[in-house]
């Protein structure tokens, strides 16, 4: 499995599961599950305009992304987070079915985009992939200190003065760029269970920033290199490893996270005596 | 008068069997996930309503290899995740919706293998699309008991837990103390969304069955602050609105010359986009003179606190 045409594969791989390890720690952190899953899936949506019009469906992809993580940032201004992320999403998702019917030429296309595919990369395609992952990366580093204030405490962050819708577009601006740039092997809709999953575990087994972001580096790394090696081997779509092994690497965390609260409970409080 | 007539209603559209059960179809689907929809968008629990659209999917694939009903497997699959998001979730917000992204990636993955054995055995083209997009005037007039009865399931459960459910959602610790068994409430609201959702996203496909459950309701919300009032603003406008857009999409057939038309589903969330954004003009203009009106107390509020 280690063939030249596969080597493509295991790098793109490599590099979206250190995006998404990085990022994914704060969608975890920040609590934007929804977007995460949003954003990705609308973006598949411009994805299949694109294709219908002929340009890169990265661009289709990007430029999706980027409408939906304005669309979710301005909608929740006036309205619940929520209902502006699911509205943004159907929306998306509507023109992207209008895209649709106007052909009827792209299953496959479509089925891989939206799931992944091992052989689905291309040799040039992997410079500007690296690209957008070292910008997502450095974006997160240069927004780090104001990000994780406004995540851990938005109160505090505002009091000093940090703007939290500012930096909360910055952030699904962010997500958008890594949606774009995962497409290729993961496939739409599974990039956000590498962002949900891997940091989640490793949230789990330490609360000190940096480190739960490298191990959800690793956890990542881990779960997509035995996604492409399965599927590789026995042909079974890379997208069902991902979510069945961010499923488990979550519930690991969790039963660790429980079995750590038993070793450490407290003995019970002597009884106080009260005066009347 | 008859042009005006015939521009607006383009010929055949009264008496199209198709336009008939899509509009009956619709407009059940639309009351149903309207009145689910403003529990579900006071519950905040947007993600969960979204996510078991894509769950019941799920189980339509896994229906469809193993040529069960599609029924089954979407109700089935949305009931079992429901009960998965529930028992594994906890109770604060990101906690739960961290456990919603989990079970509905596993579900997607699910729906990857059974769509990929599905298609390695050769069978039906156009499977992905059907399952992801589905179409309201694709949907033959046998699933109309079906409809009728899962419909019917739905509204009653949420009749019988209704009180309990508002209790406990605008002030969970009050409905503790009063004595409401909050778990017990919660798992059934989810059971009766999974089985609306499973329902909408069967009939209407999965696009319609968010933007029919979360639009119509969120911008009830935002007109009232009353949950009586919300529960007709919304089924009015969901109904409405499904109406408009099926007519929308007949006439879109006679539209340009390649008449190829647009999907019903584009044409709904159109609608409901729209009429989203126009619900937000009233706050917009209370906000400028300067009379603000008070917030409906679960909605917008809860999700801004720490978790």
């Amino acid at each position: 499995m280690f063939a030249s045409f596969m080597m493509n594969a295991w790098i793109t791989a490599t590099i979206v599961a250190v995006v998404g390890g990085v990022v994914g720690y704060f969608v975890v952190l920040r609590g934007s599950a929804f977007p995460a899953h949003a954003i990705p899936k609308g973006a598949f949506a411009g994805a299949a305009g694109a294709a219908l019009l002929g340009i890169s469906t990265l661009i289709g992809l990007a430029a999706f992304a980027l409408l939906g993580a304005l669309g979710i940032g301005s909608m929740s201004r006036r309205g619940r987070h929520d209902v502006a992320t699911a509205l943004a999403l159907v929306l998306m998702l509507a023109l992207g079915a209008a895209f649709l019917s106007r052909t009827t030429e792209y299953e496959p296309e479509i089925y891989s985009l939206l799931f992944g595919e091992v052989l689905g990369v291309s040799t040039s395609e992997i410079l500007p992939t690296a690209g957008l992952g070292i910008i997502c990366v450095a974006a997160v580093a240069v927004i780090y200190r104001p990000l994780m204030l406004s995540s851990v405490t938005p109160e505090i962050a505002e009091a000093r003065g940090i703007p939290s819708r500012r930096i909360e577009l910055c952030f699904l601006i962010v997500l958008a760029l890594a949606t774009a740039m995962t497409v290729p092997v993961v496939g739409a809709l599974l990039i956000f269970s590498l962002m949900i999953g891997p940091p989640a575990a490793a949230r789990s087994l330490t609360s000190r920033p940096l480190l739960a972001m490298a191990l959800s580096v690793v956890i990542a790394l881990v779960t997509v290199w035995v996604a492409i090696a399965a599927s590789y081997l026995c042909n079974w779509p890379i997208g069902f490893f991902v979510g069945a092994l961010a499923a488990l690497s979550y519930g690991a965390g969790r039963a660790w996270a429980a079995w750590r609260r038993t070793r450490t409970a407290r003995p019970a409080p002597l009884k106080a005596t009260y005066s009347t | 008068m008859h042009q005006a007539w015939t521009a607006v209603f383009e010929p055949g559209f009264f008496a199209s069997s198709q336009v008939h059960i899509a509009a009956a179809i619709g407009g059940v689907v639309a009351v149903v996930c309207a009145v689910t929809g403003v529990f579900t968008v006071m519950r905040g629990q947007s993600f969960a309503g979204h996510a078991l659209g894509d769950v019941s999917a799920a189980g339509g694939s896994g229906a469809l290899l193993i040529g069960l009903g599609p029924v089954a497997g979407f109700v089935g699959l949305g009931i079992a995740g429901a009960a998965v998001m529930d028992l594994i979730g906890v109770q604060r917000l990101r906690g739960r919706d961290l456990a919603t992204g989990i079970v509905l990636g596993a579900a997607i993955g699910l729906s990857a293998l059974f769509l990929y054995l599905t298609s390695a055995t050769g069978a039906t083209t156009g499977a992905v699309q059907q399952i992801l997009f589905g179409s309201i005037f694709t949907t033959t007039s046998g699933t109309i008991p079906a409809v009728a009865v899962l419909g019917g399931i739905s509204l009653a459960s949420l009749a019988l837990i209704g009180r309990p459910l508002l209790l406990s959602t605008i002030s969970p610790d009050l409905a503790v103390a009063r004595g409401v068994p909050v778990r017990l409430v919660g798992v059934l609201y989810m059971l009766s969304l999974a089985v609306s959702v499973g329902l909408s996203s069967l009939t209407t496909g999965a696009i319609l069955s968010t933007a029919l459950l979360i639009g119509p309701a969120a911008a009830a919300l935002r007109l009232t602050a009353r949950v009586g009032w919300a529960l007709g603003l919304a089924c009015m406008t969901g109904v409405l609105a499904t109406w408009l857009g099926v007519l929308l999409a007949y006439d879109s057939y006679y539209w340009g010359s390649s008449h190829a038309g647009l999907p019903v589903s584009f044409f709904i969330v159109a609608v409901i986009f729209v009429t989203y954004l126009a619900s937000g003009l009233r706050q917009a203009r209370a906000r400028v003179s300067n009379s603000v009106p008070a917030l409906p107390a679960a909605a917008g509020q809860r999700d801004k606190l720490p978790a």
